[in-house]
């Protein structure tokens, strides 16, 4: 069921600029992006003027854009990475594609430029099958189909809310993996895509992420930051955090999430060990937090996003607020982000 | 990080599996799998017309099993080993002394990855079974075990060792394992996708498991891989191996041991009859929506800490909840009980209990 055309006015696409230069990025992504609206958020940390090709459709936002729609006094939360959070809450279109700006189109096994936009928005536009995993994977795929054995009554799926790309060469590993394996590329492409079963938790990557912005926009934030958060996927969790929440939403409400194609191809940066020296602080972390995730459950009246991101909130303050208290500030960040989603967002009437 | 070595060539395991057969027609397929197959001892389970004679290729190492072995083996616990039907492998399952079982169909062949090269589809069921599993949490870039791959960013340095996989499930080119109403749409649908991905499912998530490219360690999980009633005198046929698979999962998430899915392919060339098919499945095709609830929701009190004690616990459970539904399940209840001492007499060291964390009391 590949979707061959795909509307352009449903589709954002947001780029958070951590580079100052996007000439490069765009330009090898232009016959994939140019059909498409581009959001670019300059990350506010960032000095220096940003340089973006011609022949785009894009609007560029800045720090002084984002302390006029959201107020000084929450523009922190705008830093780095999660400055892409910005370009979400501005969209006004059904679906998001946003990548790190450090990837370029990969090419798949027949070695056939791999068309990021136009699977993302095959993978959203299918239903998703959380509920029993299919063996030949995705079966809406042309060429596949459930197997014999997959219930019936469980094959016309639910909603996809989410689809999580993945990454050749340099993959999303942390740290510590890479700084014991420096040489280590990743240079397997998995022709598949599949639904990732209900109450399965899974760490969502921010580098390669595709959504429905009706559906789960509120459920993307920028909440947890670490205090030596640096401008290297090595030394975040925010779209760890963001993610783990996202899943628990998904599943109670009854919706799915994909991982699979599309491939990007990540470009080398950074240096593993100078970040492992320097962070070791989101690896801890995850160790508190996933019991709390494996166990939290929302209330049934809980029915949209908003209400599930509010309910969430309030359960990381009570529970992991007394673990450390980034998990506190992780918790208001989330009740804020709601509020601004419900003022900025897309709930709120059209500017 | 994954520290299983990548390095070290496969062990062979030649004297600790062996390969189970089903068969009603002839081995031929074996002269294409010699390569692979010929250092490994053979169980032919030899289904339907005992008095046929099926010729096994030459050179390789076996025994032969036709009903009448069965019935005089088993007595009068032969009444739960089906007839006319692939599911009498789990035979060769209960008779094998090895630790490990491969059990393939005899109308699959050796396929080819996307370079050409032959697939040899049992080293990688090796592979699969000698490396842990990782059901508590996915990992986006599939089985971190293997070469080439690794956790992903986020996933718990607890979760990194894994825990002990008790199945690994292949897949198949060609004719793909499709129902057969999905047959009946889709006559000439040929699976050519080859995704090079291993994947543990996940602790709570029930599978389709298909008989036809499969391979479990027997001693951890054995004598829950009962291939259930069906065939002759049953009113069911084509969820022999779906059925083992729901009481596997379901065993398997309560014990902490793993299952794995994916590599490696096999080349199936048969599309039975899709009409066939219909009168042995459809009957399932609706009981299927009860069982899914029912094995969804089992759980098993924590006493039960070995394979034989849940595989009980779960017939009690299948007796008293699907009985109602029809009297096959009351009679599939008590053979799945037949199964298990049937299991018990034949492997009278009594099998060894498994703890509920996976690692194996002595």
């Amino acid at each position: 069921m590949s979707d061959s055309s795909i509307n352009p006015s449903e589709v954002d696409i947001v780029i958070a600029a951590i580079n100052s230069d996007l000439t490069p990025f765009l330009n090898e992504w232009r016959p994939i992006f140019s059909p498409f609206h581009l959001i670019i958020v300059k990350d506010p940390d960032m000095d220096g003027e940003l340089h973006v090709p011609e022949g785009f459709n894009v609007d560029v936002f800045t720090k002084s854009d984002i302390n006029l729609m959201v107020g000084s006094s929450h523009s922190f939360l705008f830093s780095g990475y999660s400055c892409r959070y910005f370009g979400y809450l501005v969209s006004r279109k059904k679906y998001i594609i946003s990548i790190d700006d450090d990837c370029v189109p990969a090419k798949d096994n027949n070695g056939h430029i791999v068309d990021l936009v136009a699977q993302h928005i095959a993978n959203l536009k299918a239903p998703a099958t959380p509920f029993f995993f299919n063996t030949l994977y995705d079966p809406y795929r042309k060429g596949a189909d459930f197997v014999r054995g997959y219930p019936f009554s469980l094959r016309s799926g639910v909603t996809c809310a989410l689809s999580c790309g993945l990454w050749l060469n340099l993959a999303d590993y942390d740290a510590p993996t890479q700084a014991l394996k420096p040489e280590q590329r990743n240079s397997r492409y998995v022709d598949a895509v599949m639904t990732v079963p209900v109450r399965s938790l899974m760490p969502v990557s921010g580098i390669n992420i595709a959504f429905d912005r009706e559906v789960v926009g509120p459920t993307l934030f920028p909440a947890l930051r670490l205090s030596a958060e640096g401008k290297i996927r090595w030394e975040t969790v925010e779209d760890i955090w963001s993610g783990m929440c996202v899943k628990v939403i998904c599943d109670h409400l009854g919706i799915g999430v994909k991982t699979g194609i599309p491939y990007v191809w990540r470009k080398e940066r950074g240096d593993a060990i100078e970040s492992l020296k320097k962070e070791w602080e989101g690896v801890k972390l995850m160790e508190e937090v996933v019991p709390f995730f494996q166990s939290v459950r929302l209330p049934r009246s809980a029915a949209t996003a908003e209400d599930c991101v509010v309910d969430m909130a309030k359960a990381v303050k009570e529970q992991l607020g007394k673990v450390d208290p980034m998990f506190a500030r992780a918790g208001d960040a989330m009740a804020d982000w709601v509020k601004l989603w419900k003022s900025v967002g897309s709930s709120a009437p059209e500017v | 990080m994954a520290q299983y070595s990548k390095v070290a060539p496969t062990p062979l395991l030649k004297d600790e599996l062996d390969i189970v057969i089903p068969t009603i027609r002839n081995l031929d397929f074996l002269e294409m799998w010699r390569p692979f197959f010929q250092q490994y001892h053979l169980i032919i389970v030899q289904d339907g017309d005992p008095s046929k004679v099926i010729k096994v290729p030459e050179g390789f190492d076996y025994e032969l099993y036709n009903r009448n072995d069965i019935n005089r083996i088993l007595g009068p616990k032969a009444s739960c080993i089906s007839f006319k039907d692939s599911a009498c492998r789990c035979f060769g399952y209960m008779v094998s002394k090895k630790k490990y079982i491969f059990t393939i169909d005899d109308d699959c062949f050796v396929a080819k990855d996307p370079s050409g090269k032959d697939i040899n589809a049992l080293e990688q069921h090796i592979k699969n079974l000698l490396s842990p599993s990782t059901p508590f949490f996915f990992n986006t870039l599939y089985d971190p075990y293997r070469e080439g791959a690794d956790f992903v960013r986020g996933y718990p340095f607890s979760l990194r060792e894994g825990i002990p996989t008790a199945v690994s499930h292949g897949l198949w080119l060609n004719i793909p394992d499709y129902d057969a109403p999905t047959q009946l749409v889709k006559p000439l649908e040929r699976n050519t996708r080859f995704v090079d991905a291993v994947l543990t499912i996940p602790k709570g998530t029930l599978f389709p498991m298909c008989g036809m490219n499969l391979a479990f360690n027997r001693e951890l999980i054995g004598p829950a891989m009962y291939f259930g009633l069906m065939g002759d005198g049953q009113p069911i046929g084509r969820y022999d191996d779906m059925w083992a698979g729901w009481c596997m999962k379901v065993i398997c998430d309560h014990l902490g041991l793993g299952v794995k899915t994916g590599l490696p392919y096999i080349w199936h060339s048969k599309a039975s009859n899709p009409f066939v098919n219909l009168k042995k499945e459809y009957k399932g095709i609706y009981w299927q929506e009860e069982l899914i609830p029912f094995f969804q929701s089992a759980t098993l009190p924590k006493d039960c800490t070995t394979v034989q004690g849940c595989y009980l616990e779960l017939s009690k459970q299948v007796k008293a909840k699907l009985g109602k539904d029809d009297d096959y399940f009351i009679k599939l209840a008590d053979a799945m009980v037949t199964w298990v001492e049937a299991w018990d007499e034949l492997n009278p060291v009594g099998g060894k209990a498994v703890e509920a964390n996976g690692v194996v009391a002595k």
